[in-house]
């Protein structure tokens, strides 16, 4: 359903961020990039719905080519595309609510929009999206008053609201506590599963990517080191992406520790 | 996760409406009608001579075309004296104002001066913060006379206000640790202000003195107006005569020197950070 | 090189000699520059003047006081004229500034070649020039009233609403704006949802102390015929009125130390 085909990208700096990157995800797929800082993680998320703009190379969606498209044939597909962000990203001094229409910002007008006069089927999904992830409350509460994981649920709702096709999840975690952070992940990937998203989610975490996902990249310096199941994870494979370091502390003990965390969580 | 709290049923089929920056409703009424009231009694009272407007407009296009062939060579002797006065002017208004501005900031200084000094002198900033530039002006001009002494006068005057208010400001939001160690070797109050306040306030003095300069520039040019030396009287007479080529001319010299202040205290800035 | 070697001993300098030369002879140049300075004010006055300066002010002094109190119901219109033209002025400029400070930060302007320049060059001209030449220059054009000092007043905060704004628009937080752009969000809807609410409390900051300004400023605009409160000081002075004039003083005083009473306690309210 989304096809990278040769995706590069070379910053102006001469860096090259991505080379030659080919990927192909299947409806439904939860997908989890791993790697180390710079590896590109960030760049080719953004690559995809050109919030960078890839250098050579196609992005395919559903059979459009996204890197051919004019700006206003990128803003529709862009709305099929629902983005989280690793600081959330919320606009702070809006509303929750303010927050949470504002995906739907492709589907309606300016004035509209400007003027918050939203149609009542976009104000009764927003509300049952933050029901579902138990914000409802919070509705009408400033986005800068919630806490790091609220916040991120709010970010979560923005996403979905744009009844997208696939999310593209950029550092989902990385600026929660653990618990938290567990919590988030579940419910991204709970949320594919009910609405037959796929996902790209950058991790740092490789525990937690393990966990919840079906498949896992691997990205070194651009290009791609690993692609297979989580299980496919081994303390080499991990050498290969990340460098040397002692691989079995981070793994073994964590699958075992998973099942009391979760009760713990709940 | 979905969580327990959501206890009221959900508003589905509802409107949603933005919740109003002021939440009591006859509070912002209040006020929306009452500034809207005032806008159109505003409006009303100004009595525009449109159709002298429209008459002025031919001017105004001349005037803009003027900006196209300044006429720099005409008055030259006239410009040259008033800009000469006016740098003249900022100059020792600049580097008097400054001297005398920074014992008056340190004794406004809660945290440097004791009580009594510390009301003396914020006392000096308000009147000097209080009156404008231009009033000082008009009455040192009848106390001592035409010419640019006036104005040097009320530019450092102006000066002491602006720069010991942000500087006593500087001095109270400082380090209290650095001073203290200072203090704690024995130093006399001078040597204390010399080597834990001076090295703080530093970057901040130097960064205000240039601002002032700055100000103080714009400032002489209108101090003329009222008979207070500087370029002022030279663009007063320009206009008075509709010559507006000459007044282009002093215009944009008078912006150039600005933004050649602006640009050198920008690397100055940049210098002492 | 603070430490110079002397023989066995080691002396330590704050400067080493060249720096040091180098810093006398700034000073000495600042010295010579402020001197010459000095000399040429000193040369422009007419120091029998100055010397009778102490006589003089006693005698402006008796004659302004005390105030002539009844004069103040002559000076209701022109009171209102003056916060009118703050008032109007300010808001006109802000419906100006907003335009030329999107233009005018990096991250929003259209063309940082060719436009951004064009804004600057908006900003730093109307902002060099005080507010009475523009004043001088409108009553050329369009002649002397009220309707001049708005507009004065107008052109003269375009520039520094507009440096403040562009300043407050270049520190707005990126993350937010690529949000709102990934949704799929029109360029003026990044606007209305990624900028603006970024830069709202800025913005009425800078709004509410610009009025502060511009109500100092507009009591003076009367000087060169602009209209409000400045016209009657102006007359008064002409008719050396002295009593007048005192009245007028302290009416202006009054209405900078409201205005700026005001401001503050907008600005705390708002921040």
């Amino acid at each position: 359903m989304l096809r990278l085909e040769k995706l590069v990208k070379t910053y102006k700096t001469g860096d090259q961020a991505l080379k030659a990157v080919d990927l192909d995800i299947p409806e439904g797929q939860v997908l989890a990039l791993i790697g180390p800082s710079g590896a590109g993680k960030s760049t080719l998320i953004r690559c995809i719905n050109r919030l960078v703009e890839p250098t050579t190379g196609k992005v395919w969606l559903d059979g459009t080519e996204l890197t051919g498209l004019s700006s206003s044939g990128l803003r529709r597909e862009r709305r099929r595309m629902g983005m989280i962000f690793q600081e959330y990203a919320l606009v702070e001094r809006l509303s929750v609510m303010e927050n949470v229409l504002s995906g739907r910002l492709g589907y309606v007008g300016f004035w509209r929009s400007f003027l918050r006069r939203y149609p009542q089927s976009d104000v009764d999904e927003a509300f049952r999206l933050l029901d579902r992830v138990g914000l409802a409350h919070m509705a009408d509460k400033r986005a800068d008053e919630l806490s790091g994981g609220q916040r991120q649920r709010v970010g979560i709702c923005r996403a979905l609201i744009q009844n997208p096709a696939v999310l593209l999840v950029d550092e989902p975690t990385a600026s929660l506590d653990p618990k938290t952070s567990r919590q988030i992940m579940r419910l991204i990937c709970e949320l594919c599963r009910e609405r037959g998203l796929a996902a790209i989610i950058n991790i740092h975490d490789v525990a937690l990517a393990q966990m919840f996902v079906q498949r896992v990249i691997g990205l070194r310096f651009g290009a791609v080191e690993f692609d297979g199941p989580p299980e496919g994870l081994t303390p080499e494979v991990l050498t290969t992406i990340y460098g040397e370091e002692d691989w079995e502390a981070t793994i073994a003990p964590v699958d075992e520790d998973e099942e009391t965390a979760v009760e713990a969580a709940e | 996760m979905s969580a327990p709290s959501t206890a009221a049923p959900l508003p589905i089929g509802q409107p949603w409406r933005k919740p109003p920056f002021i939440k009591r409703p006859w509070l912002r009424w209040t006020l929306i009608i009452g500034f809207i009231a005032y806008l159109i009694a505003a409006f009303l009272t100004i009595d525009v001579n449109w159709s002298r407007v429209y008459d002025g407009l031919e001017r105004g296009k001349q005037f803009v075309l003027a900006f196209t062939s300044p006429d720099f060579t005409s008055r030259s002797g006239d410009i040259w004296e008033g800009m000469i006065e006016s740098i003249v002017m900022t100059v020792a208004a600049s580097v008097v104002g400054i001297a005398i501005s920074i014992p008056i900031a340190l004794g406004a200084a809660r945290n440097v001066a004791p009580l009594p000094i510390y009301l003396i002198c914020r006392s000096i900033i308000a009147v000097s913060r209080a009156l404008q530039e231009i009033i000082v002006a008009i009455l040192l001009v009848a106390i001592f006379g035409f010419g640019p002494l006036a104005g040097f006068l009320t530019l450092s005057f102006a000066t002491i206000g602006f720069l010991s208010k942000l500087l006593a400001e500087d001095i109270e939001s400082m380090d209290r640790v650095q001073a203290e160690a200072i203090k704690a070797s024995g130093a006399k109050w001078t040597q204390w202000i010399n080597y834990g306040v001076q090295p703080q306030v530093m970057p901040r003095l130097i960064g205000l003195s240039i601002y002032r300069v700055d100000i103080n520039f714009r400032e002489s040019a209108i101090l003329g107006l009222v008979g207070a030396g500087g370029i002022g009287a030279t663009l007063n007479t320009a206009f008075d005569r509709y010559e507006y080529d000459t007044a282009a001319a002093i215009l944009i010299s008078i912006i150039v020197i600005v933004m050649a202040l602006e640009y050198l205290s920008g690397v100055i800035r940049a210098r002492v950070q | 090189m603070p430490v110079r070697e002397n023989g066995s001993l080691k002396v330590w300098q704050r400067r080493s000699g060249r720096e040091s030369l180098f810093h006398w002879l700034i000073w000495l140049v600042g010295i010579a520059i402020f001197a010459y300075c000095w000399q040429q004010i000193s040369n422009a006055t007419t120091w029998f003047f100055v010397w009778d300066a102490p006589r003089i002010s006693q005698d402006i002094w008796t004659r302004a006081t005390p105030p002539r109190w009844e004069y103040i119901s002559q000076l209701g219109k022109p009171i209102w004229d003056t916060l009118n033209i703050a008032t109007l002025g300010t808001i006109i400029s802000l419906f100006l500034a907003v335009p030329v400070a999107f233009l005018a930060a990096r991250n929003t302007t259209p063309s940082a070649l060719f436009i951004r320049p064009i804004a600057l060059l908006i900003i730093v001209s109307t902002r060099s020039i005080n507010s009475l030449i523009w004043a001088l220059l409108l009553i050329a054009i369009i002649g002397p009233g009220v309707f001049a000092g708005v507009v004065a007043i107008a052109i003269r905060s375009i520039g520094f609403c507009a440096k403040l704004l562009y300043e407050a628009i270049e520190e707005i937080d990126a993350t937010q704006v690529e949000a709102i752009t990934a949704t799929g969000a029109s360029r003026w809807q990044v606007m209305a949802y990624g900028i603006v609410p970024q830069i709202m409390p800025a913005f009425a900051g800078i709004a509410v102390f610009r009025w502060d300004i511009n109500i100092r400023e507009s009591t003076v605009l009367g000087l060169v015929g602009a209209g409000g409160i400045g016209l009657q000081l102006s007359s008064s002075l002409n008719v050396l009125a002295w009593p007048q004039v005192s009245l007028i003083l302290l009416v202006i005083l009054a209405a900078v130390v409201i205005s700026e009473w005001v401001s503050a306690k907008v600005r705390a309210a708002i921040i």
